[in-house]
C-alpha cells in the first residue's frame, strides 16, 4: 500500500486512518499535485477539518460551496475560487489534503 | 433528470446492524443528486435521532451528529412516528433539534422534525416515487 511521510493511503490518495493527519502531510499532499498551500488553501482545509469534527462527513461540494459563502463571503463561496484553489475539486482534493475521506456522493 | 420523490423508512436503532449508517449514507448520496429526500423514523428507528448519544463506550462513530448537517442537504422533512416514541416511552423533547434554514424565508431557521402518526406516515409514503426500507 502506498504510504505519504509513512502515512498509509488508499487507491486514490485519501489517508487510511484520519488520525495520522497532519500539516506536513497536507503540504508533501499538495506538492504531489503540483499545488503549493497558500493561506487561502489553509483557509479552506481548516474549514474542512472543522465540519467533519463537527458532523462526522465531508461535505459534497454544494454544500461546501454554501457554507463557506455564509462563513467567508460570497467572493470565496462559489465554485470558480474553490476549483481555482483545488484543481481536481474542492471536496475531492480539499477532502484528501485536508486528512478527511472522500466525500460521500463523490464520484 | 426528473425529481423523484424519495422516502427512506429507519426502522432499526444506531448501532448493533449497518441499517442506520448505510441509510444515512445513501440519504446524503440521493441529496447529492438534488433530489426531493423524505425520512421516516418509526419502531426503534426512532432511536437514531435520539438527543445525546455517545459512542466511547463501543469504538464506534457517533455518526448521529451528521443528522445535523442534513438541513444543509436540504433534507428538511424528516417524520417521527407518535406511536413509536410512545411505545419507548419518549417524546419529541428527547430528539435532538435538527433545524434547516429556510431560503425561501429570509434564511429563517426552522425545525425538519415533525412527530407524526403512523396513519399520516402512510399517507406520505403512498406518495412517493420509491421507498427504502432499511
Amino acid at each position: 500500500m502506498a504510504d505519504i511521510l509513512g502515512a498509509k493511503v488508499d487507491e486514490e490518495g485519501f489517508l487510511i486512518d484520519l488520525g495520522d493527519w497532519s500539516k506536513e502531510i497536507a503540504e508533501q499532499m499538495a506538492k504531489d499535485d503540483d499545488v503549493s498551500l497558500s493561506e487561502e488553501h489553509w483557509d479552506v482545509i481548516n474549514f474542512l477539518r472543522e465540519y467533519f469534527e463537527e458532523y462526522q462527513i465531508a461535505p459534497a461540494v454544494r454544500v461546501l460551496t454554501k457554507a463557506i459563502a455564509k462563513r467567508m463571503g460570497k467572493d470565496k463561496g462559489n465554485s470558480k475560487y474553490l476549483y481555482s484553489l483545488f484543481p481536481y475539486g474542492p471536496g475531492k482534493q480539499g477532502c484528501r489534503f485536508a486528512g478527511l475521506p472522500k466525500p460521500t456522493g463523490c464520484i | 433528470m426528473a425529481i423523484k420523490k424519495f422516502m427512506y423508512l429507519n426502522r432499526r436503532s444506531s448501532f448493533g446492524t449497518v441499517y442506520a449508517i448505510e441509510s444515512l449514507e445513501v440519504v446524503l448520496v440521493a441529496a447529492a443528486f438534488d433530489q426531493d429526500v423524505s425520512l421516516a423514523f418509526i419502531d426503534d428507528g426512532v432511536y437514531q435521532i435520539i438527543e445525546g448519544q455517545n459512542t466511547n463506550g463501543i469504538g464506534m462513530k457517533n455518526f448521529s451528529k451528521t443528522f445535523h448537517a442534513l438541513g444543509d442537504y436540504e433534507i428538511n422533512k424528516l417524520y417521527v412516528s407518535a406511536e413509536s416514541l410512545e411505545e419507548r416511552g419518549l417524546s419529541a423533547d428527547d430528539l435532538m433539534p435538527l433545524v434547516y434554514e429556510d431560503e425561501d424565508d429570509n434564511w429563517v431557521e426552522k425545525s425538519s422534525v415533525k412527530v407524526v402518526s403512523n396513519a399520516e406516515i402512510s399517507k406520505i409514503m403512498s406518495k412517493q416515487d420509491v421507498c427504502f426500507s432499511f
